[in-house]
């Protein structure tokens, strides 16, 4: 991990809704052109993970920084206030200390997808792209109205929503994708297909990347490392051959060899 | 992906249909005499003109942006009363305050007009419409602070409440110097007075002015909603968890379409002033919201064009074609008199019951019009497994 440079970390990040703890006490690290997994059985808290770091919930406990600096306030030492290196101390400078909400994170480079898919349904292809760009925006309110720039409707396929939403993701031109189940629903052939444009991506944008996934084959294909939860703790964490010989990962969510 | 000269024809097509209307506007507005029997044919025009901008302001705020709000009479009131203060003339000035020692005493199309002559009193018109806009924003901007936090049937709630509290300020006694309390304002500058003088000839713009004034209003929403922004509005409206994962500052966004639309329903309220000659705060009932939102559903919500049709069916039905019934005639039938005053009300909510039955996404669905004249092809949408 050393020689890398962190894009994203969590230190003891803990997420409870009344009595229930989703996430447990979670501590992780994604380094620069990584591409890490997060496994675990139904339940374990996956999803959870993601909406703590991309700001859709507020962590009841611990830390979660992004690019080096912390983003999410609360600290098992008291209210944090945030800092941010480079260009992005610009952004926020004056920003007084509040709850960075998904759309800040996403201004700051994370880019995700969801689980149950959520594109835009009355937009076309292309504008779901486009608007994801919106953020990008240089013109003002009133320019923009003025000189509208207006598209054609465009093909849409229901088998493509996947690759739609890791498009409209990376049209916001993050530092970091979060792939929530991309390859839910899909056949062992399109799964092998999304494994090689994960790679693409990787290779080409040298993007990071943390992934959530069901599919084995994808996740152990792909994966240079992988973090296994269960009941929103920590279970497991390391390579892929690792993580398949770790008897509380085969006996947690792996199973035996023949239903694995 | 997008076929630029495709798209400038079409425009370019769009653009002169819609001069031709208002050509065709500014002739009828000539050759119809107020005492002919097709006179009605410019009311409807004038008074659905302002219904027809408030319909699609509304549309802008609840269909395209998903923000369920019930306070556009409130805005259009605020719109209403700014337009009336500022262009009252000094010499009328006393005779609407009657009661009360008027407290704004600038008049901008008498100032202007009297630096400028007759282009300065159009100007001082523009201006107070244009100030009128500004004011129901400002208010749309102070009510949208708290009020924007909340969702669905509790925003619409609030709006309504808020436009409710409107009505009954303007009518606070306190305030009469500025409003006129629950008194009228009349003798400000109105549709019936305006007139362009061109050598010999006088070309009537009694009817031409509102229109004129709603196309441009429209046009500019038109351009909105397919501009960048429009699209973040939608994406707003169509998932808001994905926009605000996408970079979308919900908070700002909503606040902008809130503001615009309210300006917008402000210059409608101005407008409205302007065709009835008359503003009084007990004319913005609820009522009034709820017939806009009518038109809207009518029309489709989420079709801009869907909003125009519907406001000037409406009008055209409640002010013309239905209006028969009550005075005994109806398309030269002679209802029996049991029917008479107020019969045109039941037929009129029969009729609305039918459509609402039978166009369940309304007349135009969340199509526009060049789009649904164009062969019916079936539009496929994204889907997934929600």
């Amino acid at each position: 991990m050393s020689e890398r440079q962190s894009v994203l970390r969590l230190d003891h990040v803990t997420m409870q809704f009344g009595g229930v703890v989703a996430v447990d006490d979670l501590s992780m690290e994604v380094g620069e052109g990584e591409i890490v997994a997060l496994i675990g059985p139904n339940g374990a808290g996956k999803t959870t993970a993601f909406n703590a770091i991309t700001g859709v919930y507020e962590p009841t406990n611990g830390q979660v920084s992004f690019l080096g600096a912390p983003v999410v306030r609360n600290h098992p030492q008291g209210k944090m206030k945030k800092q941010y290196k480079g260009s992005d101390a610009a952004l926020y400078a004056n920003e007084p200390v509040l709850r960075p909400t998904p759309d800040k994170l996403t201004a700051l480079g994370m880019a995700r997808t969801f689980q149950n898919i959520r594109l835009w349904k009355t937009q076309t292809v292309f504008d779901n792209v486009l608007i994801a760009k919106h953020m990008l925006k240089t013109s003002s309110f009133l320019s923009a109205t003025l000189h509208a720039n207006r598209a054609e409707e465009a093909d849409q396929r229901a088998e493509v929503a996947a690759l739609l939403e890791i498009a409209r993701a990376l049209a916001t031109k993050p530092k970091l994708l979060m792939l929530d189940e991309p390859a839910a629903g899909m056949n062992p052939q399109e799964t092998a297909e999304l494994t090689a444009f994960i790679g693409r991506i990787r290779t080409e944008f040298g993007m990071t990347i943390l992934l959530i996934e069901h599919h084995m084959d994808l996740v152990m294909d792909i994966s240079d490392r992988i973090y296994v939860i269960d009941f929103g703790k920590l279970i497991a964490h390391g390579t892929p051959e690792v993580i398949q010989n770790d008897p509380r990962v085969i006996d947690a969510y792996l199973g035996v060899e023949e239903d694995a | 992906m997008i076929d630029r000269k495709a798209q400038t024809r079409k425009n370019l097509i769009s653009l002169a249909a819609v001069l031709v209307f208002l050509a065709l506007v500014l002739v009828l507005d000539q050759t119809i005499k107020p005492t002919s029997k097709a006179y009605m044919l410019l009311t409807v025009l004038q008074k659905g003109s302002v219904y027809a901008l408030a319909a699609v302001s509304m549309n802008l705020l609840n269909g395209f942006t998903g923000l369920f709000s019930l306070g556009h009479a409130g805005f259009m009131l605020i719109g209403a009363y700014t337009y009336a203060i500022f262009t009252i003339p000094s010499d009328a000035r006393d005779t609407v305050y009657q009661y009360f020692d008027a407290a704004v005493r600038v008049s901008f199309p008498e100032t202007l007009g009297g630096a400028l002559g007759g282009f300065g009193t159009a100007l001082g018109v523009l201006l107070a419409v244009l100030l009128a806009g500004a004011v129901a924003a400002l208010f749309a901007y102070l009510i949208g602070l708290p009020v924007l936090r909340l969702k669905s049937d509790y925003l619409a709630i609030a709006t309504l409440g808020f436009a409710e509290i409107i009505r009954a300020i303007f009518q606070w006694k306190k305030l009469g110097p500025i409003t006129n309390g629950s008194n009228l304002l009349k003798n400000f500058a109105r549709c019936s007075t305006f007139k362009l003088k061109l050598g010999e000839t006088t070309v009537s713009l009694s009817t031409f002015v509102p229109v004129l004034i709603a196309t441009l209003c429209i046009a500019l929403i038109v351009l909105l909603v397919n501009s960048t922004y429009g699209r973040a509005f939608q994406a707003i409206r169509d998932d808001e968890v994905a926009a605000e994962a996408m970079g979308i500052n919900l908070a700002r966004h909503k606040m902008l379409s809130f503001c615009t639309s309210c300006f917008f329903a402000g210059v409608s309220g101005a407008t409205m002033a302007m065709v009835l000659s008359i503003a009084q705060a007990n004319n913005f009932k609820s009522a009034m919201t709820y017939e806009i939102l009518l038109m809207v559903v009518l029309g489709g919500i989420g079709s801009i064009s869907g909003s125009v049709i519907g406001a000037l069916l409406f009008i055209s039905a409640s002010e013309w074609w239905l209006r028969g019934l009550d005075s005994g005639t109806f398309l030269g039938i002679t209802a029996p008199t049991v029917f008479r005053n107020g019969f045109r009300l039941v037929v009129f909510s029969v009729i609305i019951m039918v459509v609402v039955l039978f166009f369940r996404k309304g007349i135009m669905g969340d199509r526009e019009l060049p789009e649904a004249l164009r062969k019916k092809t079936k539009r496929g949408e994204v889907s997934g497994n929600e």
